[in-house]
């Protein structure tokens, strides 16, 4: 009998395991295909968004290119053009903090605001710096672009002047080290998820690694501190006693911050909903899931809240600066609005994934 | 065991030395594992701020000497292990594995309070009569020893498992399938079993009821000789299917061998016959002496402590019955009564300062204080809720901040339900006062989909 026994036990912890330490290749065939989605937000969501940044961030290259060679009105107007119009690309692909994305740490060489203004005119003035270094995160990217562009004296007149005396060399060639730093990391970044892709979609378990769930972890990071706490919380002022309109997305440039904000609220309901970047067709997203397990209830709730969240911002004055400082309710109403779907997506949509964040012991209380 | 318990029946001692024996050993594995994975670091290093037990504040890491606790409990659970000094090891286990268990309730798990009171039992217990090295010291050992010592063991399984049972007596877990509907299809990675019948709906309530079944019936086949060999094999297998699912590290491991108690002294006696072939050989004579007897008066003693630590064990977990509301929401009773694997919660805590004279407020980044577990564990929990928000209350008032008041605005979702407000978020919680009395700032449960239970 003990044999017996014995032996059953032994053959139990056989199958167990082999069942846990099994690493091969996955073929998950339940209801609904992660593959799916995951094919569909790098097809029609991430990968063209890249596509299309990386254009951009050409164009914006050329045109401080053109603007370093010869600083005049019509060349530093066309220089703010294409920056907008890369910064409110970037807007779609911030929340992305995936592969040389992440290693690279993409997100703070492109995007840390608040500038600090004094470590940028610092790395001007000894003409020596590294922008690779953790310290001179937020003394680049857009921010430091939008401070060089419309920061840097009070009118075009005395912009232009700033760049066409002889101390203005070392401006330019500040410039051109924060473009050639964007350009070199997106060229990076972008060829990677490419070739990446095809393991991308199909890593699908439910553990603390896989693309699944770092997308919906990071999605979720994403909305919660780039877009809700970082557009909104912190300039009005929610996170520290008083409000810090200095603290807002483009804030020199001063009537941007509502087109960049309304751009990143698009790209978060996009990949929600699985709508492509580039076109109207719609596929498989986050909707999708929480539908096929069963909860149509949150997908309305999330839905109805973004709606909500999308007439609330375009109240807004297009300058968020403008809008803390004259009505700072209206702001912190629209935060409030905001954080009412980081309560849909971080509880209610977590839980029905039921997505593995920690690896450690739980007993399921 | 309804008519009059003979407390001066006489047993094969084997149940017992082979019960502390792999208690020990798989103690020990516990620790080693939970060290290798770099959890006291982790869990008690790394976190600014713990959260106690009511009356146990005083019970915190120590900075790195943490490692010498978990060293002590380690060390003496091989010492459990092997019946070397007994009685002053498991005396050191209990001790130290209770420190670490007290010093942050975000850890706690019904399996750690499992440990915490087998130990405790053991410590009145002859294990190392028979089959220790105390027993070849002292160059005697004990046949046959008071069979109520092992019938206690016993016992206190049986109402780990009877009471885990019954606690599944509720609406959710019976007519919902909550909370295995959740946590089952999120399984779809496992090989041959996660693409289909882990998205079944017939197996979900398959699990919940069998599971009902199993944590009810499986004490009383286990306890019944016609039927223990099937019990036992029923044990290995739903534990074993259990860890496969769910990431619940050595319970079932623990639990398993703990059910080899329920087999006869003969059956004992072959495993230790096994153990020694194999494993501790010894030549020295031992001198066997049939019956363990407790010294005059100390039975008395024993017996009494034992007793009373039974009745608390019966009583303790139906104190939920004091408090009104919802148990799973408010959980005013929810720890240490075998409620495991009940719920799916999970919840939204942010905390907001308010100067009470000017009104100026701001919001808290939790990630500022707490680690992402103890966020999580906070955020559904309103004695974690209490606690911190007078954490930092205390924090911002030490930083010059006038007027403190702490107010929360928490969302909790519970089996699958809509997440919905938890906490009265006009009570400023730097004001209430932690106590066992029922915290009437907790909104009620409103949800139309009740909990129908015992």
């Amino acid at each position: 009998m003990f044999k017996k026994i014995l032996f059953f036990s032994g053959l139990l912890f056989t199958i167990y395991s082999c069942t846990s330490t099994d690493e091969g290749e996955l073929i998950i065939a339940d209801d609904f295909d992660r593959s799916s989605m995951l094919e569909n937000i790098a097809d029609n969501i991430i990968l063209p968004a890249y596509e299309d940044f990386s254009g951009k961030m050409n164009d914006l290259k050329a045109s401080g290119e053109l603007f370093t060679t010869n600083p005049n009105q019509v060349n530093l107007k066309a220089f703010r053009t294409s920056w907008l119009t890369a910064y409110k690309v970037w807007q779609h692909i911030e929340m992305f903090d995936i592969g040389k994305a992440e290693e690279l740490q993409f997100k703070f060489h492109m995007n840390v605001y608040p500038l600090t203004v004094q470590d940028v005119e610092d790395n001007i003035t000894n003409g020596s710096y590294d922008l690779d270094n953790v310290n001179n995160q937020d003394a680049q990217g857009f921010p430091a672009l939008d401070y060089l562009l419309n920061g840097i004296a009070d009118t075009d007149v005395a912009i232009l002047e700033k760049y066409n005396q002889a101390s203005g060399n070392n401006y330019k060639k500040y410039i051109l080290d924060v473009l050639n730093q964007m350009k070199t990391l997106t060229d990076i970044v972008v060829s990677d998820f490419k070739a990446q892709r095809n393991s991308f979609v199909t890593s699908i378990q439910n553990n603390a690694t896989s693309a699944v769930n770092k997308l919906i972890n990071d999605y979720i990071f994403y909305y919660e501190k780039g877009l809700r706490a970082n557009k909104f919380g912190i300039p009005a002022g929610v996170f520290s006693s008083t409000p810090l309109p200095e603290k807002v997305e483009g804030f020199y440039i001063d009537i941007c911050s509502k087109e960049l904000a309304m751009e990143a609220l698009t790209a978060v309901k996009n990949v929600f909903e699985g709508a492509s970047y580039d076109s109207s067709e719609v596929g498989i997203g986050f909707n999708d899931y929480l539908i096929k397990l069963d909860r149509p209830d949150i997908v309305n709730n999330i839905t109805s809240q973004f709606a909500q969240a999308t007439t609330t911002i375009d109240n807004l004055n297009k300058s968020f600066n403008r809008q803390i400082t004259t009505d700072n309710i209206s702001m912190t109403k629209t935060y409030d609005v905001l954080q009412k779907t980081v309560i849909l997506l971080k509880v209610d949509m977590l839980q029905a994934f039921n997505i593995n964040v920690d690896y450690v012991d739980a007993d399921g209380d | 065991m309804v008519h009059k318990f003979n407390f001066k029946a006489q047993t094969n001692t084997a149940p017992l030395a082979v019960f502390r024996f792999f208690f020990g050993l798989i103690m020990f594995i516990s620790i080693v594992r939970f060290w290798s994975y770099g959890w006291i670091e982790k869990l008690y290093l790394v976190p600014k701020f713990h959260f106690s037990y009511d009356g146990f504040s005083w019970v915190k890491p120590i900075g790195n000497y943490t490692y010498l606790i978990f060293a002590i409990c380690a060390i003496s659970s091989i010492m459990v292990a092997i019946g070397y000094k007994y009685r002053i090891a498991i005396l050191t286990f209990f001790l130290s594995f209770l420190y670490i268990e007290l010093m942050d309730k975000t850890t706690y798990l019904n399996h750690y309070y499992f440990i915490s009171i087998v130990s405790f039992l053991l410590i009145f217990l002859p294990a190392n009569a028979f089959f220790s090295v105390d027993a070849h010291q002292r160059k005697l050992q004990y046949l046959q020893v008071p069979k109520w010592t092992i019938d206690s063991i016993k016992l206190l399984l049986t109402i780990v498992y009877l009471y885990a049972g019954l606690a599944k007596l509720n609406s959710d877990w019976l007519f919902r399938a909550m909370p295995l509907k959740i946590w089952l299809p999120s399984k779809y990675d496992l090989p041959f079993i996660g693409g289909n019948i882990m998205q079944q709906e017939w197996f979900f309530y398959a699990m919940s009821w069998g599971g009902l079944l199993y944590d009810l019936l499986i004490p009383f086949l286990l306890l019944y000789k016609r039927t223990r060999i099937f019990a036992f094999l029923l044990v290995i297998f739903f534990h074993v299917f259990t860890s496969v699912l769910f990431p619940i590290g050595m319970f079932p491991l623990i639990m398993i061998f703990s059910a080899i108690i329920f087999f006869d002294g003969a059956f004992h006696q072959k495993i230790i016959v096994f153990l020694s072939t194999y494993f501790v050989k010894s030549k020295s004579a031992i001198k066997e002496v049939k019956n363990y007897n407790f010294k005059k008066g100390r039975q008395k003693v024993v017996l009494s402590i034992v007793t009373l630590f039974f009745l608390i064990q019966l009583l303790f977990p139906w104190r939920y019955l004091l408090y009104p509301g919802e148990l799973f929401w408010t959980e005013e009773g929810y720890r240490f009564s075998w409620r495991v694997m009940l719920m799916e919660k999970a919840g939204f805590a942010n905390f907001k300062i308010v100067d009470g004279i000017t009104k100026k407020f701001f919001y808290v980044d939790n990630k500022d204080f707490l680690t992402s577990f103890q966020e999580k564990q906070m955020s559904f929990q309103p004695d974690f809720i209490l606690e911190y928000a007078h954490y930092l209350g205390d924090h911002f008032k030490s930083q010059g901040h006038k007027n403190v008041q702490v107010f929360v605005e928490s969302y909790v979702a519970l089996n699958g339900r809509l997440s919905t407000v938890f906490i009265n978020p006009k009570i400023d919680l730097y004001q209430q006062k932690e106590s066992f009395e029922h915290k009437d700032w907790i909104v009620p449960f409103s949800s139309e989909i009740k909990i129908k239970g015992i």
